[in-house]
């Protein structure tokens, strides 16, 4: 793992930060950088670090998280297939319009990944070939896992036709 | 012959009972399982529970050989569209059994995108409480469907007619704060989809 950092570190000097967990490693970059950074750090783990497997991508909210400065996280679970190292990338995106470059030219299976995390939390990834809704209904315009969406939704569960025995 | 003898040559009766009684010992019913609730319905067409003991062991998955919709498990709003096509392409006369306290209320599940209640949606004739409900409560609701076509079943179907209304909650039980944000209906702030009146 450190042949990893100091390889990104003479890549991208001062465009991330480092942080541990356990026996996590992260690369967190933050939001004014990720447009720019994230995409060719991805590539240079993927292709000289031998990351081979994006193993999940998940999105969060740091919407009234303590010290947070960047709204929207986006964690790029990365594992080494032939060591078994982990890494996990952290990227940032704020309001009003979260992007973020999309890794779907990198690891295919990043398609749907980065589908969900656009439906949940609204972050758009740029690049992707078929950014749509996976889980909700195309119709629906919030993105439901984000802190200031109310946890029962804003009345679209209801926003059906009823049927009555007569007219059935 | 010795029966003959004891026999009426004619019998008379209403059509409308002749129609329940035939009826009511053939329903077929339509498994609309979504959810666990699901698997306590095809517990209760096993050889254990045996609802072809009360005539409605013919399972269909097409809707239209059916008349007797189960909805066993929780409706999500993507599901409520497909729901009420299937309850629409079934032939009449049909009932509808809510199963579970999910398809009857919501359950535990009062998220954004659950459905509190089928009744809000589709006309429900009895409701199972449970989670998930017993299968013998499951056969319980199917004698109370079978209860309910003798006593108001007619060959014509009027009393389906009758029923044109909502027949859905007016209200929700428990007052929530504006912050919960939980929409009866009739506020659609955030429209989805038009509301629009079928008829
Ligand atoms: S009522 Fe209980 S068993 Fe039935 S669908 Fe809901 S959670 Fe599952």
């Amino acid at each position: 793992m450190p042949a990893t950092l100091a390889t990104l570190d003479a890549k991208f000097p001062g465009a991330f930060a480092t942080s541990a967990f356990r026996d996590n490693t992260r690369v967190e970059v933050a939001a004014d950088k990720a447009p720019a950074v994230l995409f060719d750090l991805l590539k240079c783990l993927k292709d000289d670090r031998g990351f081979d497997f994006l193993a999940d991508i998940a999105g969060i909210d740091y919407l009234n998280y303590p010290n947070a400065t960047d709204r929207y996280g986006v964690v790029y679970a990365l594992t080494n297939l032939a060591t078994g190292e982990r890494l996990f990338v952290k990227a940032f995106a704020n309001d009003p319009d979260p992007a973020l470059p999309s890794a779907v030219p990198l690891w295919a299976g990043a398609d749907w990944m980065e589908r969900e995390v656009y439906d949940m939390f609204g972050v758009v990834f740029d690049g992707h070939p078929d950014l749509r809704r996976i889980l909700m209904p195309a119709e629906f315009t919030a993105h439901p896992l984000r802190k200031d969406y109310p946890l029962r939704g804003l009345g679209e569960r209801h926003n059906f036709p009823t049927i009555t025995r007569a007219e059935s | 012959m010795a029966l003959t003898g004891l026999m009426p040559d004619f019998l008379v009766t209403k059509l409308d009972y002749v129609a329940n009684l035939v009826r009511k010992h053939s329903l077929w019913p339509m498994p609309f399982a979504t959810a666990c609730c699901g698997i306590e319905l095809m517990a209760t067409a096993s050889s254990r529970y045996d609802i072809a003991r009360f005539g409605s062991e013919a399972m269909r998955f097409s809707p239209r050989q059916c008349d007797l919709m189960i909805v066993a498990g929780r409706v999500v709003m993507k599901m409520v569209p497909v729901m009420q096509r299937v309850w629409l392409q079934m032939p009449e006369p049909k009932w509808c059994i809510s199963m579970g306290a999910c398809a009857s209320s919501g359950g535990v599940f009062d998220a954004y995108a659950t459905v509190q209640g089928i009744d809000r949606f589709l006309p429900v004739d009895v409701y199972v409480p449970g989670c998930p409900p017993r299968p013998e409560q499951l056969i319980r609701a199917v004698l109370d469907i079978q209860e309910k076509v003798t006593k108001t079943g007619t060959i014509d179907a009027r009393e389906f007619a009758a029923r044109s209304g909502y027949e859905g909650p007016t209200a929700l039980a428990q007052e929530l704060a504006p912050e919960e944000a939980i929409v009866a209906p009739g506020d659609f702030r955030t429209a989805t989809r038009l509301r629009v009146p079928l008829n």
